[in-house]
């Protein structure tokens, strides 16, 4: 009987510490939240942006549309940073009071293998930026973001999974309603991530486990 | 006339903190010194000895390197240490069953 009972808790050390060495599992549903906020703002400041551009393309002065390109890649890539690094620092916060590993193998696969599909999707938006070709880029952000999270979910949290389909799916759809594309992008980047957060905040978070 | 599966547990993952160690390299190809100290929440010296009794039995691999000046010692798993590692589960699961 006793033996049984130690070969219980025996297999239970061992799927956790494979679990615990294999998975990061110290995201933080906050880091979702703050993503999202990040997006959200990314995508006004966007928005003003190009209105802006419309504005003067009605009045007398000449348009550039080499400096619109680069505003909006320019705030693209603070956007990126800016989510990133908050997103990092609540899962700081998160391994810290857990005891976790922040910094172990687990979280340099997460890295490598969200991380790598991020820099090809980067490349062709540079492409498609070079091509003007401008309608897809949104899709294509989308779509490369999605592949990237279903890619790094098996090494961390599995549900990292479903936004990762949901950023797909608004990345598909948004290739056939690029009229659409600033407000897709905001779902994608803002509100999917900001429901991603609070939903794994509670799951996980809530009773302070 | 069934075996006792007990005789097929191995005395070497009897520590709790070997058999983590096999555990975290069984799923990672390698894994350094201080990250599976972290991981198993362990002191050097306990660790160095646990580490020093599976490379002895064969089970595990070290390979001594450098990052910039600071040595990097990690550890990866062996063909046999992964074979005895399953059958220690095996016989495992085979006890819990028996009783269960």
């Amino acid at each position: 009987m006793s033996t049984n009972i130690s070969g219980l808790n025996t297999l239970q050390d061992i799927r956790n510490m494979m679990e615990k060495s294999s998975r990061f599992i110290s995201l933080s549903g906050w880091s979702g939240i703050s993503a999202g906020i990040c997006g959200l703002a990314g995508t006004w400041f966007a928005w003003q942006r190009i209105n802006a551009f419309h504005a003067q393309a009605n009045s007398a002065s000449s348009q550039c549309i080499d400096c619109l390109k680069t505003d909006l890649l320019v705030i693209a890539s603070l956007v990126f940073a800016a989510a990133f690094a908050t997103a990092f620092f609540f899962t700081f916060l998160r391994s810290r009071r857990d005891g976790g590993v922040l910094w172990g193998p687990a979280a340099r696969r997460l890295l490598w293998n969200t991380l790598f599909p991020m820099l090809a999707g980067g490349l062709v938006i540079l492409r498609l930026v070079s091509l003007e070709q401008y309608d897809i880029i949104i899709s294509v952000s989308l779509i490369f973001y999605g592949l990237a999270l279903i890619n790094g979910s098996r090494y961390t949290i599995g549900e990292v999974r479903y936004l990762g389909y949901a950023e797909l799916a608004t990345g598909l759809i948004s290739l056939w309603l690029p009229e659409l594309g600033l407000s897709l992008w905001a779902i994608g980047f803002g509100l999917l991530h900001i429901v991603y957060g609070i939903a794994m905040w509670w799951k996980y978070e809530r009773t302070g486990n | 006339m069934m075996k006792n599966p007990i005789e097929h547990l191995n005395k070497i993952f009897d520590s709790r903190i070997r058999l983590g160690i096999m555990s975290a390299l069984m799923v990672n190809e390698s894994v350094n010194f201080n990250e599976l100290k972290e991981l198993i929440d362990v002191t050097d010296g306990n660790l160095a000895t646990h580490v020093k009794t599976l490379e002895e039995s064969g089970y595990i691999k070290v390979q001594k390197g450098f990052i910039g000046r600071k040595t990097n010692t990690t550890y990866s798993v062996t063909k046999a240490g992964e074979k005895a590692f399953k059958v220690h589960l095996d016989a495992l699961e085979k006890m819990i069953r028996s009783i269960g």
